[in-house]
Order: structure tokens, then C-alpha cells, then sequence
């Protein structure tokens, strides 16, 4: 957000009949919000706030939220949404250390112990009385840097207010993935959760998250990559519980360190998930990728990612793969961006955004953007909308493989791609034998 | 087996009239060719058989033992015994090729009212055939027709008419694109699946074909029509003399 574009900020404000100034709403929000006082982490708290005066709560008219109304976001009070059956847990195959939140609070009877070789873990509620703690140059410190060019005015808050997190060092090699399982009580709980993933010089970890975090959510996960460190992160967010969300990635990736998320999302309501990637150190990887189903027959359906990946340094390499199938009205939103600064030569930038739609009222808006101030790169981004391909679903059909089923297969062969960004097997076939099943069970998505 | 009377095609969405009074019967147990040339409208003769959609029926039927096929959905025809191997098989990124197979013998099973194979009965009669066929089986696990060549993707469509085991299959140019070693594998598994209860139909534009699979009757076909039927020898005709002289004649 330019600074123009926040002094103008009681013109953008929503013109809803006895909507309040933008100043007022923002005041509004943090009031509806409990707010963590004291603490090792008060310092990067009391400066986000003073970020997020400055920068204001978004309007419709801001060029970030083109796409996607931040009304449902703006809104002091979540909506309450009622809580769905449980969902089949994801993952299950894998043996793992599975720490549960309840409305985005650390639940330590229901988690396993959190003691592991190779990783130190804390959390942020459990730690807040602390004097120091390992985390304190990184919470908010990278939702701080990840402010500039564009403005994320929920990040801020996120840091402000966010209630319970976990605080994730690696030093070595742990033997299972740290998984998070996200559970709902209230059916109006507002949450605001907020991880640090420190990733120590040549350790290497897997991070999972599954489950609904809240009637609405806004998450924060900071990933600090050393040299050679090496993260996966996987997330699932299965529909059963349509709803409101936000989250960002802040992530600052070392020399010859990597990084790889992939995100899972069926349905949702409204959802944004913004990933801020710097490439600090040479030969730095990034992958980000997303596989998103999303069927408006069920509710509201909106789903936006928003990528920022910045090369610094020399023969970064950087992969942006999102695939959405979109059904019944169903609006996808992609705003992808490759930064190259000066001097990041060599740098390997691809993104690639794709959406099937699978009627004519579904809609995909895509915003690819690259802007290069090195002379030796190779970027390239490429965006494509379509409908099922009516060759190969005659060749499947012709087979004896009914329509409903055909078009199962379709759309996994679609969301491959960016499946094939899940680099352990036994998890990518995980995903997607749950996909075949989610497809399958509801042929319609 | 296959009846096809006075079928009469147009495209869908265009005034275009394609097929204009087909008629060929396929006795059971038996092969016939159709050759003829291009524009003649062979390959529309194998999709509307098969059930594509962008075609419309203005007149005829086509029955398989009796029952009209236009009536049934491509899923339906396949399960009544109806195979096409297409000439351009599509290919499918991020479905296994054994997925697929096995999705498709069962859907027919199921829809035929018979049981479903077991995973380890299905593989033991894929991993038999395929290997007659020369399919390995890391081609077996890769996605379905994805990085196959020509000739893999052709004995890749022969492999699924062995699973499938239909009774009228339709093949259409099925040599096209292929070496002499591919055609005579091909060939080879098609001759294999030859038996008095199985017919074929074989589109093809070149003689060659039909010297490895043997015909019982050769159809020349053109401007929508079959023009004149005959043996074998009718197919040495065409290789030699061309077309122009049969289409004076049907003229």
C-alpha cells in the first residue's frame, strides 16, 4: 500500500450504511480482541501495532484486495459458524508428533509429549511470562520486513493480538513430522494463532497442519531458514467447516537453504493465504504451491493466494505452482509476484497458475506479475483458465469409466502438478487418495 | 454382431451432413476393413459408433447384437462390449496407467452386473498381458499414455482391449504412426484376441495393415457411404490403382 493510498483511507472505507471511519474500525477491531499484555515478545507487539495505525485497515479500493473483499476480515466480531462433524483425520499412516489447538489454543493433555531429538518446542501462550526467549528476533521481526512493497495490515494485527502459537527450533534431523491439529469448541471463536519456525544450519524438518482453526482465523507462521536448513511445510484444510480465514507465510530462506509448502483447501468460505518468500542467501530454494477445490453449492466460496517471492542473492531458485478447480459460482483469486533484485544473477524464477472451471458461473482472476532489475534470469509465469477436456474425458468415458468418475480422474490429473510439490510419497499419495475420496463422495466437489 | 443401417451423421453444432446412408453388417468371429479417403468420414463412423458427443443421428441405427447403440451413453456402449482404439490415444498427466485400467475393468464388471476383480487378481491378468503386449511394468505405473511413444501408446491401447475383453472392437488407424516392429506387435495382439465370438473393424488407410491382420471383408468408403465391399484382393486394388478408379465407378 502506498502512502497515499492510507491517507486516502477514510475514502475507501466501505460505504455501508453506519459503517464507522477507517480509524474507528480499526480501534474497533483490536477492542474486540484480547489482547497479550507483558512478556518476552511485548517489544515486537507494541511495534506492529504502531505498523498497523499507520497502515490502516484495508478498503475495497485498495490495490492488494482488488480481488478479494477484507470486509469479512475488517469486521470487529467473527460470524459465527457452526461446528461440523469431525472431519476423518489426514496423515494417519505416518507416525508423527501431533500437537493439538482448541480455538487456536495449545491443548497439551490432548498433544503428544513435546519432547523430540533434533527440535526444541515451546509455545507462545506457555512462554509468555518468559524474560527471553530464542524467538524474540524473529515473532514479528519478519512480518515486519515482509510489510514492504505492499502493505499486509493482518499480519500486523496478527502479531499484535495472536493468542497462542508454537515457538519450533531445529538443530537436527527430527525422525517424524510436527504435526498440528487444529480443533473447534466455540462456534464463534475469533482466532488468532502465530507460529516461529526457526530452522538451524543444516537441520531439516517436516511441518504438518490439518483441521479448522476457528469461525475465523488469522494466522501468522514466520520460517527463518539457515544455511543448507531445509522445510517442508504441508496444510489440509478440509471444508466440512466453511468459514472465514487469513494466514501468511513469512519466510526468510538462507544460502542453500529450502523451502516447500504446499497447501491443501477444499471449499472454505472466504480465504486468503499470502506466502512473503525472501531469498536472502545464494542458492536458495522456494517452492510454494497450492491444489484448491472450491464448490459454491455449499456456501460462499472465495479463494485467494497471494505470493511475493523476492530473489536477493545469486541462482535462487523459486517455483510457484497453484491449481484450482472451481465449481457453482466459485470465485479463485491468484496475485503472484517474482521480484528480482539487482545483482540476484542466475536467478530460476517459474510460476505457473491454473484454474479448471467446471460450469460457466465459476470464475478465476489472476494477477502474474515479474519485476526483474538483473540482467542474467530466467523467469518465466504463465496463467490458464479452462474447462474439462472433452478428448480426454470421451477417452476415459469410452473405456467404460462412468462420466461422475471420469471427471474425478480429471480433476486429480489437473491438481498434479501441484501435487508433485509434496515431495514425500507417502504423504502425496495420502492427499490424494483423500482427494479421489473427497471427489468421489461428492462428485459435484 | 454390429448392424449399421443407413445411419445417416451430421454434426452438431454445423449444417455439415458426414455419414450419408451407411450400411455394413460385422458377423460375429469376423474382421472387416474400411478403407477409403480422406474426409470420407471413417474416423466419424468409429466416434459416433463409440458415443462422442458433437455429433447428431438424422436417420438409421447401429445395433450391437440387436441393441441400438445410439441410445446408450460412451460408458454404456463400452460395457455392452464396444471398444474403440483411437488413433491419437490422449494422454492423462497424474493418473496411473493401472489406476485407470483397473477403474475401467470394474466399472464395465459392475455395470455388466458381475463381480469386481480383486487388486491381485487384476494384477496377475494386466501383468500376463502386458508383458505379451512388451509393456514393462514401469510403463504399467506411469500415467496413462503420459511420455509414450508413438508405438507405446498404441500397444498401451491394445493392452486395454485385452483387459477389456470387448466383443466388436473398432480400430481406428491404428498403424498410423507406427514402425514395421510396433505394427507387428500391434498386429500380433490383436490377432491373438481373435476368437469366433469377437468381431473387428479396421480403419485403416494403407494395405499394409492388413496383411498382419487379415481380413475377412474390405469396405471402401467414401463421401460417407460404403461404395463397394469385397475380399482381401479389393485392398490390393486400392494399394495398386488408387481410389480414383472405384470412385468413377461408384459415381
Amino acid at each position: 500500500m502506498t502512502e497515499a493510498a492510507v491517507k486516502s483511507k477514510d475514502e475507501v472505507t466501505p460505504q455501508v450504511s453506519g459503517a464507522p471511519k477507517a480509524e474507528n474500525a480499526l480501534e474497533a477491531r483490536l477492542a474486540a480482541l484480547p489482547m497479550p499484555k507483558g512478556g518476552w515478545s511485548a517489544d515486537a507487539r507494541s511495534e506492529a501495532l504502531a505498523r498497523l495505525r499507520d497502515m490502516g485497515l484495508p478498503g475495497p479500493r485498495d490495490e492488494y484486495w482488488r480481488f478479494t473483499d477484507p470486509r469479512p476480515f475488517n469486521a470487529p466480531e467473527a460470524k459465527p459458524l457452526p461446528i461440523a462433524d469431525g472431519a476423518s483425520p489426514l496423515f494417519t499412516s505416518r507416525d508423527k508428533l501431533t500437537l493439538v489447538f482448541v480455538d487456536g489454543v495449545f491443548d497439551a493433555a490432548a498433544s503428544d509429549d513435546l519432547t523430540l531429538e533434533g527440535v526444541e518446542i515451546s509455545t507462545l501462550k506457555g512462554t509468555h511470562d518468559d524474560a527471553d526467549h530464542w524467538a524474540k528476533g524473529i515473532f514479528g521481526a519478519l512480518e515486519a520486513a515482509g510489510q514492504k512493497p505492499a502493505a499486509r495490515p493482518f499480519a500486523a494485527l496478527n502479531t499484535v493480538a495472536a493468542q497462542d502459537g508454537l515457538l519450533i527450533r531445529v538443530t537436527g534431523t527430527p525422525s517424524k513430522p510436527i504435526h498440528v491439529l487444529h480443533r473447534r469448541a466455540s462456534d464463534v471463536a475469533d482466532v488468532v494463532w502465530h507460529h516461529v519456525i526457526r530452522v538451524e544450519e543444516g537441520a531439516e524438518a517436516t511441518f504438518l497442519e490439518t483441521g479448522t482453526v476457528g469461525a475465523r482465523s488469522n494466522g501468522v507462521i514466520e520460517a527463518d531458514l539457515a544455511k543448507g536448513g531445509r522445510l517442508h511445510m504441508i496444510a489440509a484444510k478440509r471444508a466440512a467447516d466453511p468459514k472465514v480465514g487469513i494466514s501468511h507465510v513469512f519466510a526468510r530462506v538462507d544460502e542453500g537453504a529450502a523451502l516447500k509448502s504446499f497447501v491443501l483447501s477444499v471449499n472454505g468460505n472466504v480465504m486468503r493465504n499470502e506466502a512473503v518468500v525472501d531469498m536472502v542467501g545464494d542458492d536458495a530454494v522456494c517452492h510454494v504451491a497450492a491444489a484448491v477445490l472450491g464448490d459454491q453449492n455449499i456456501g460462499p466460496c472465495h479463494h485467494d493466494d497471494t505470493v511475493f517471492i523476492t530473489h536477493g542473492a545469486l541462482r535462487g531458485e523459486s517455483r510457484q505452482v497453484f491449481k484450482k478447480v472451481l465449481k457453482n459460482g466459485a470465485t479463485g483469486v491468484f496475485q503472484g509476484k517474482i521480484l528480482v533484485k539487482p545483482g540476484a544473477q542466475k536467478t530460476d524464477g517459474y510460476q505457473i497458475s491454473q484454474a479448471l472451471l467446471l460450469d460457466e458461473r465459476s470464475q478465476f482472476l489472476a494477477k502474474p506479475e515479474l519485476e526483474i532489475y538483473a540482467d542474467d534470469v530466467a523467469c518465466s509465469h504463465g496463467s490458464t483458465t479452462g474447462a474439462i477436456d472433452e478428448d480426454a474425458l470421451f477417452y476415459l468415458r469410452s473405456r467404460g469409466v462412468p462420466r461422475e468418475r471420469a471427471i474425478v480422474f480429471l480433476v486429480l490429473s489437473f491438481l498434479a502438478d501441484a501435487l508433485e510439490e509434496v515431495e514425500d510419497e507417502g504423504i502425496r499419495d495420502e492427499i490424494n487418495e483423500r482427494l479421489d475420496a473427497w471427489l468421489t463422495e461428492r462428485p459435484q466437489i | 454382431m454390429l448392424k449399421i443401417e443407413n445411419l445417416h451423421v451430421k454434426l452438431e453444432e454445423e449444417d455439415k451432413q458426414i455419414l450419408k446412408g451407411l450400411s455394413l453388417e460385422v458377423p460375429a468371429g469376423e474382421v472387416h476393413a474400411i478403407m477409403g479417403p480422406n474426409g470420407s468420414g471413417k474416423s466419424t463412423l468409429s466416434y459416433v459408433l463409440s458415443g462422442r458427443d458433437g455429433y447428431e443421428v438424422t436417420d438409421g441405427d447401429a445395433t450391437l447384437d440387436g441393441e441400438s447403440l445410439l441410445d446408450m451413453e460412451a460408458e454404456e456402449r463400452a460395457a455392452a462390449g464396444l471398444f474403440l482404439a483411437f488413433q491419437y490415444p490422449v494422454e492423462i498427466p497424474g493418473v496411473g496407467n493401472m489406476t485407470f485400467l483397473r477403474t475401467a475393468v470394474n466399472s464395465q464388471r459392475k455395470a455388466r452386473g458381475e463381480e469386481e476383480l480383486s487388486s491381485a487378481e487384476f494384477l496377475k491378468i494386466v501383468r500376463e498381458r502386458a508383458k505379451e503386449l512388451q509393456i514393462s511394468p514401469e510403463m504399467l505405473k506411469r500415467p496413462v499414455n503420459v511420455g509414450f511413444s508413438g508405438g507405446e501408446k498404441k500397444r498401451n491401447e491394445i493392452l486395454q482391449m485385452a483387459m477389456l475383453e470387448p466383443r466388436m472392437c473398432i480400430m481406428d488407424e491404428t498403424d498410423s504412426g507406427l514402425d514395421v516392429d510396433a505394427m507387428r506387435l500391434v498386429s500380433e495382439g490383436v490377432n491373438a484376441l481373435r476368437s469366433p465370438d469377437r468381431s473387428f473393424l479396421v480403419i485403416t488407410h494403407y494395405q499394409r495393415l492388413l496383411n498382419h491382420i487379415k481380413p475377412d471383408v474390405v469396405h471402401i468408403m467414401s463421401n460417407g457411404r460404403i461404395i463397394k465391399s469385397g475380399g482381401p484382393e479389393l485392398a490390393l486394388e486400392v494399394e495398386e490403382n488408387g481410389y480414383g478408379d472405384l470412385l468413377a465407378e461408384a459415381d
